[in-house]
């Protein structure tokens, strides 16, 4: 007790055992009280029932590139069914020899997609790289020049018809969504009841509907002599679904826009499009960037709904491999397979689109 | 009335009459008579082209069919029904098909959106790891591929009625699907039933009679726990005095089937399943957003006031909570009865699956798809009416 203003020796007393380390940690998390204790001994009882036996279905007693008949007699899964029909499930009826045409394509997109990711990239220079994109995968899928074989829309399925159909609905819906808003916020009495009882008719329906409506419909009302091809009518029921969820989102945008900016507007003698394209639109539209991803991740997930309709996205390429004799009772391992497929798409969409959240959030 | 020179001088360089094209009232007018002009010529065309395509096909149109003979038996059904009866009797199946898979579902979901959502919130990190896990893969994995998945389960991986899987007492799992037993029918269930409806009525009425009574002495009446009490023991009571039957309606196995009990069908259960797992997945963000968005100091605040925690939860949380998680939870329940129509693709008679069969056999799309609309419509209109009447009084019971 001779130093004046410290303690009597620079020992300090340190923390209990149970406090730090994996023992506290263990203690704060998952025993920190009398019935937190009891849930995580439920859960990890549960746990034990399900996860084991769950690893030695899918990874030990499994086969993973057999013929169907090495199934037959196996305890645990037949993921065979994957790797020998791949090509199907991926591409469905797309010719044999030209697989590599829908293959680029998508090897495309993703390039584009992951591009586009980063906003440093956000420039008029974008729009165009999309543009010639687009091309590049639309003569790719249809062929007819450079000597590749004309493939028509019809043939077009698996997965490169679920992302053409989920891309291309969102793509062409939302300059209708925008206008659709646009119009519901207007001051016309006509123009704004138009509006509102599309948006609300087609919000409070089914998407199943307006897909029966394009398979069955459709034909009824075009005149004598034309047809338009199954793939683009539900193309079309998609993109005039998902515009009627756009214009709800960006609706939410406009009214998030402060009156000053209009009246603003107005002070300098803007018209009215001039104040929507150069003070309005610009602002609204960044802030709904991450709900309209939300709604890509959605019209992503209802393109599966086409299945209903007959058409051959990956979902039911799928159901065709399984109704195959040989490959019949697999579904399980085959559902998983596509669940992961559809899980990832969709994690690393709705994830990006957080991250965009906050970044986007310059605290206006 | 002196004259500004100024604005005479001013005046004379502006035409005296605004042109009707800079006048944005007169413009406003103009557009919209375009676009409606635009609306009624193109609805013409269509009307026109399906008229001219129905003639030539011979298709009949109007609803007339409605009272034909359906000739196509339904696989399950609330009420009697048979392939002798008519179109609209099998259509009336569907629609009441669709709202016993969407209620059931509706109250399955917010139970379990409510556990899920409650705990991702728990202090226990294994609990809440495993409902955010839940929460993600439920919410990023097509709901028609979920159906799919259930359906393959019961249909590949239960085994059938002969090896039926018998986890409990009296109720067996199979491809056939759930089967449990029931309490035999009963003159006295009826009873139950009403003693059951005037314990609600009864706690309608101490509810008000307690606020009334709260409000002038301050004394605190517990309506909630009375209510319960009553709403179990009178049912209770009722079957008591009635010699307590006990007689229960046990499934057994007769041939290849079982006989007896209640049967859920591999489509229903597929589909309850399903809607249950995905919508439960957002119900449960729902509900952990509203539970956040009540602010630490409301709690803490309530309990420097001396309230319970029951009090807390009852009188201040909850009632801030759900303003917050009302709202899009209607819109889920909606979205789960939407996505009830994809129950045509697992093969459960809902009302979009028996209007597809009539229209495959009447051939008259266009009533039939009208008829798809309008009931999902209708729905859905009802829903927002609920919706603007709750605002209006939450409204009120704000500041």
């Amino acid at each position: 007790m001779n130093t004046p203003n410290t303690a009597p020796s620079r020992e300090y007393l340190k923390p209990p055992v149970t406090e730090v380390g994996v023992l506290g940690w263990l203690h704060g998390n998952l025993f920190n009280t009398w019935y937190n204790s009891v849930l995580t001994i439920l859960f990890a009882v549960l746990l034990w029932q399900v996860v084991p036996p769950f690893i030695s279905w899918a990874f030990i007693d499994s086969v993973w590139n057999t013929p169907s008949e090495a199934c037959r007699d196996i305890e645990g899964a037949c993921w065979s069914i994957i790797p020998q029909n791949i090509s199907f499930i991926i591409f469905g009826f797309f010719p044999d020899g030209a697989q590599w045409r829908p293959g680029s394509a998508m090897l495309i997109l993703l390039g584009l997609v992951f591009f586009s990711k980063n906003s440093n990239h956000w420039k008029k220079s974008l729009g165009i790289y999309w543009l010639i994109g687009i091309i590049v995968m639309g003569t790719l899928m249809y062929g007819g020049v450079f000597g590749m074989q004309v493939v028509e829309t019809a043939q077009w399925s698996g997965l490169p018809l679920t992302f053409m159909l989920s891309f291309f609905g969102m793509v062409a819906a939302y300059p209708l969504g925008v206008l659709l808003a646009l119009g519901r916020q207007s001051r016309m009495p006509a123009i704004k009841t138009l509006c509102v009882v599309y948006i609300e008719m087609i919000r409070g329906v089914p998407l199943i509907s307006l897909l029966f409506m394009s398979s069955i419909l459709f034909p009824l009302f075009l005149p004598e002599g034309i047809t338009i091809d199954k793939v683009l009518r539900a193309q079309v029921a998609i993109i005039l679904f998902t515009a009627a969820y756009i214009a709800e989102v960006v609706r939410g945008g406009l009214q998030a826009m402060p009156r000053g900016q209009f009246e603003a507007a107005d002070s300098l003698g803007l018209n009215y499009n001039q104040t929507m394209r150069l003070i309005i639109l610009p602002q609204a539209l960044k802030i709904v960037i991450p709900p309209s991803l939300g709604i890509l991740l959605s019209a992503f997930k209802d393109t599966s709904l086409v299945v209903i309709i007959a058409l051959y996205d990956v979902l039911k390429t799928t159901k065709v491999t399984l109704s195959n004799p040989k490959w019949t009772g697999y579904s399980t391992e085959a559902y998983i397979f596509l669940a992961v497929l559809y899980f990832i798409c969709c994690y690393a969409m709705s994830s990006y689109s957080r991250k965009l959240e906050k970044s986007l959030h310059t605290g206006r | 009335m002196k004259k500004d020179p100024a604005i005479t001088a001013d005046a004379e360089l502006v035409p005296s009459e605004v042109p009707f094209w800079r006048n944005p009232e007169k413009r406003a007018i103009v557009f919209q008579v375009v676009a409606l002009l635009l609306v009624a010529v193109v609805s013409y065309y269509l009307y026109s082209n399906t008229q001219a395509n129905l003639e030539r096909q011979s298709i009949a149109t109007g609803f007339g069919f409605l009272d034909k003979e359906a000739s196509f038996e339904i696989g399950e059904s609330v009420i009697e029904y048979s392939a002798a009866d008519s179109y609209a009797d099998a259509l009336l199946v569907g629609a009441l098909n669709t709202v016993k898979v969407s209620f059931i579902g509706i109250i399955f979901t917010l139970i379990l959106g409510t556990f899920v959502g409650v705990a991702r919130l728990s202090s226990n990190w294994l609990v809440s790891k495993l409902a955010a896990g839940y929460i993600e893969v439920m919410q990023n994995i097509p709901v028609l591929l979920q159906l799919f998945f259930w359906y393959a389960i019961f249909y590949e991986s239960f085994p059938s009625p002969r090896q039926a899987l018998n986890p409990f007492e009296g109720v067996f799992l199979c491809n056939r699907g759930l089967i449990f037993g029931v309490p035999e029918a009963h003159a006295v269930h009826g009873t139950m039933g009403w003693a059951f409806i005037a314990a609600l009525a009864i706690g309608w009425y101490l509810n008000r009679w307690g606020k009334r009574r709260q409000a002038q002495t301050g004394k605190i009446f517990p309506t909630i726990r009375v209510t319960l009490a009553l709403s179990i023991g009178l049912p209770l009571l009722t079957w008591v005095f009635a010699g307590a039957p006990t007689a229960m309606d046990i499934p057994a196995l007769r041939g290849f089937n079982f006989t007896g009990g209640v049967t859920v069908s591999p489509e229903f259960s597929a589909l309850l399943l399903g809607l249950v797992f995905y919508t439960a997945a957002f119900v449960a963000e729902i509900v952990r957003a509203g539970i956040q968005s009540v602010g630490h100091g409301q709690v803490e605040a309530a309990k420097a006031v001396g309230l319970r925690s029951g009090q807390v939860l009852h009188l201040v949380v909850l009632p801030q909570a759900l303003r917050v998680i009302i709202p899009p939870l209607t819109s889920q329940m909606l979205n789960l009865t939407k996505n009830s129509s994809l129950a045509i693709a697992i093969g459960y008679a809902d009302f979009v699956a028996v209007t597809n069969t009539t229209i495959n056999q009447t051939g008259q799309a266009i009533e039939g798809v009208a008829l798809i609309m309008l009931i999902y419509l209708s729905f859905s209109l009802s829903t927002s009416l609920f919706m603007n009447w709750y605002n209006k009084k939450m409204a009120l019971v704000e500041r």
